[in-house]
């Protein structure tokens, strides 16, 4: 049984004349992992915040567990626990005073503070270092330790921003085991924006691609991909080769290679060579290459990921600074 | 009101305070140079009927302290902000209201703490211990002072998104206070223009109850400093209160 667990309503906040976002609407329903993927600056953190009730919107609105983001915001931030982008731990308390001091102020009775303090510096493996100050923990400790933070009062809904930003491969790898375990023992719903590929890819059931507040694109990111229309096989040969086939999509030639769209192309690989051989041509090598999201973004958007983020992002930047000015 | 929330914030600020003792030494250094230096070098040119010029000066030190403490804590909110940790609080469910009072019961402890230990100098240095019932008075005019400034600093705080105007409240919000509460010199014989400043600043009336709690002299009558520091208690806690609420990231 899945249930909706958040929806929106075309939702639209705009700062100034920046539409930072634009009349986005979906829907996530209970237990799933669900990626929003834009640059920097395409309005994800904006949504989260204005879904955790920090930002107002300017129109449009959201429900979280059937509570109104607008009007019900302490029953909403009871079933939300949030990670933000940039570390909100206080430094000067050691772990478990952090995870103490969020205990109370989310009234956890003691004695159920204490034991889930217990499994949650478990969970991210803190124990030992649960009596030692933020200030010198690594930046993967202090996300682990948020990460725990936010479980603390057990939402319904856990938000990541941006987890793995600025940590290093090793730690993302290990941040997130972590989340696709907490996803899978605890059943909580989880939010996480991204502007890297590979962690929606291989993170998210589901992921949403926002591009200048709007999305542009909602499914599986398997599904995502398929709707590209295939795989692509590229052929290095110096023979003049041109394989016409209904299974064939498109054919464009770059770089001394034969690039083929093609559905199911591992299955396709093996009558492609035999054509080749038929016409006595040869082939110096060949690869199959999946396509990414990244071929996906490109595909919804017009751009790629990176040139998105050095135009739109600094302009949005910009306003917003010179807004809070 | 969530008195559990209240209480962790309010600890949180205790635990912030203690383990920062160069905060509570730097603290005190300044008014102490102050009083000892300044106060004996001007002790044998001043002096005010019965009072030597430290006596005089010993009160206004006292508030110095607890003004310099107070709006620099509120402005730590900047700090909170800065840092992220803000937001933490900002998302939990909680009213804002319960984060104003854990904030300002955080701040007045540990303004008062100073305070207090820089009572204890004064004493070491000579000046009278007064009657028990003065001690309880001046307690009391010490919180009523933390908590207005205390607010002061909130207010400043939920307008500030960081530390460039920082300078700004020093020079124009903090040390103005300070110079024209009469902590230095006595009120009855200033010019007409002067005068005007020295009694529309909240701190005069604090420095001249502390006075007469601690050696028995003051400019005005006990009733009325105690009426305008509720006053500007008052005042400050709505402001403060009222700018909080609608604080933004």
């Amino acid at each position: 049984m899945s249930s909706t667990v958040i929806q929106l309503f075309d939702l639209k906040k705009y700062f100034k004349e920046v539409k930072a976002v634009d009349g986005v609407s979906f829907s996530i329903t209970q237990g799933e992992i669900f990626g929003l993927l834009g640059p920097n600056g395409a309005g994800k953190t904006t949504i989260l915040n204005i879904l955790c009730t920090l930002l107002k919107p300017t129109s449009g609105t959201a429900t979280i567990c059937n509570y109104d983001i607008r009007k019900d915001k302490d029953a909403v931030r009871r079933s939300i626990g949030i990670v933000f982008q940039d570390p909100s731990l206080d430094d000067q308390l050691t772990a478990s005073e952090n995870l103490d001091l969020h205990g109370r102020l989310y009234h956890i009775p003691k004695d159920k503070r204490q034991w889930k303090m217990e499994e949650l510096l478990e969970l991210v493996e803190l124990s030992d270092k649960k009596n030692i100050m933020v200030k010198n923990f690594s930046g993967g400790m202090k996300r682990r330790l948020e990460i725990a933070r936010g479980l603390l009062h057990q939402p319904q809904v856990l938000f990541l921003d941006e987890p793995t930003l600025g940590l290093d491969p090793q730690t993302r790898r290990h941040i997130w085991e972590y989340i696709r375990k907490l996803n899978r023992d605890t059943k909580v719903t989880i939010i996480i924006t991204t502007h890297y590929m590979d962690e929606a890819d291989v993170l998210c059931h589901r992921v949403a691609i926002i591009d200048r507040g709007r999305i542009s694109a909602i499914n599986t990111p398997t599904q995502l991909k398929k709707q590209i229309g295939g795989e692509l096989i590229s052929i290095k040969t110096e023979d003049e080769f041109c394989p016409e086939q209904p299974w064939i999509k498109s054919v464009n030639k770059h770089d001394g290679y034969i690039n083929l769209t093609v559905e199911e192309a591992d299955q396709k690989l093996s009558s492609l060579m035999k054509i080749a051989q038929e016409k006595g041509i040869t082939i110096d090598a060949i690869t199959i290459h999946k396509p990414t999201l990244e071929d996906v973004f490109l595909h919804f958007t017009g751009k790629t990921i990176r040139e998105e983020e050095s135009s739109w992002a600094d302009d949005v930047r910009m306003r917003r600074r010179s807004r809070s000015r | 009101m969530n008195l559990d929330a209240i209480y962790i914030l309010w600890l949180r600020e205790i635990k912030r305070f203690m383990r920062s003792k160069s905060r509570i030494i730097g603290s005190l250094a300044f008014p102490s140079l102050i009083l000892i230096i300044i106060g004996t070098g001007l002790n044998s040119v001043f002096t005010f009927g019965r009072l030597s010029y430290i006596e005089f000066l010993a009160p206004g030190m006292i508030g110095m302290v607890l003004l310099f403490s107070s709006i620099s804590f509120g402005i730590m909110i900047i700090w909170d902000r800065q840092f992220g940790f803000l937001k933490e609080i900002l998302v939990a469910p909680i009213s804002r209201t319960s984060i104003i009072v854990g904030k300002t019961l955080g701040g007045v402890t540990t303004s008062m703490f100073q305070a207090l230990l820089f009572l204890i100098v004064c004493f070491a240095i000579g000046i009278k211990f007064p009657s028990p019932l003065r001690l309880v008075l001046l307690f009391i005019v010490m919180i009523l002072i933390a908590i207005g400034f205390v607010l002061v600093g909130i207010a400043f705080s939920s307008r500030m998104k960081d530390f460039h105007g920082f300078s700004l409240i020093m020079n124009f919000v903090i040390l103005p206070i300070f110079f024209l509460s009469g902590a230095f010199f006595p009120l009855d014989r200033l010019p007409e223009w002067l005068k005007w400043f020295v009694y529309v600043d909240p701190l005069t009336y604090g420095v001249d109850a502390l006075r007469f709690c601690m050696v028995s002299t003051s400019t005005f009558p006990l009733w009325l400093n105690l009426l305008v520091l509720i006053a500007f208690g008052t005042l400050a806690t709505s402001i403060g209160t009222l700018l909080f609420r609608t604080t933004q990231l």
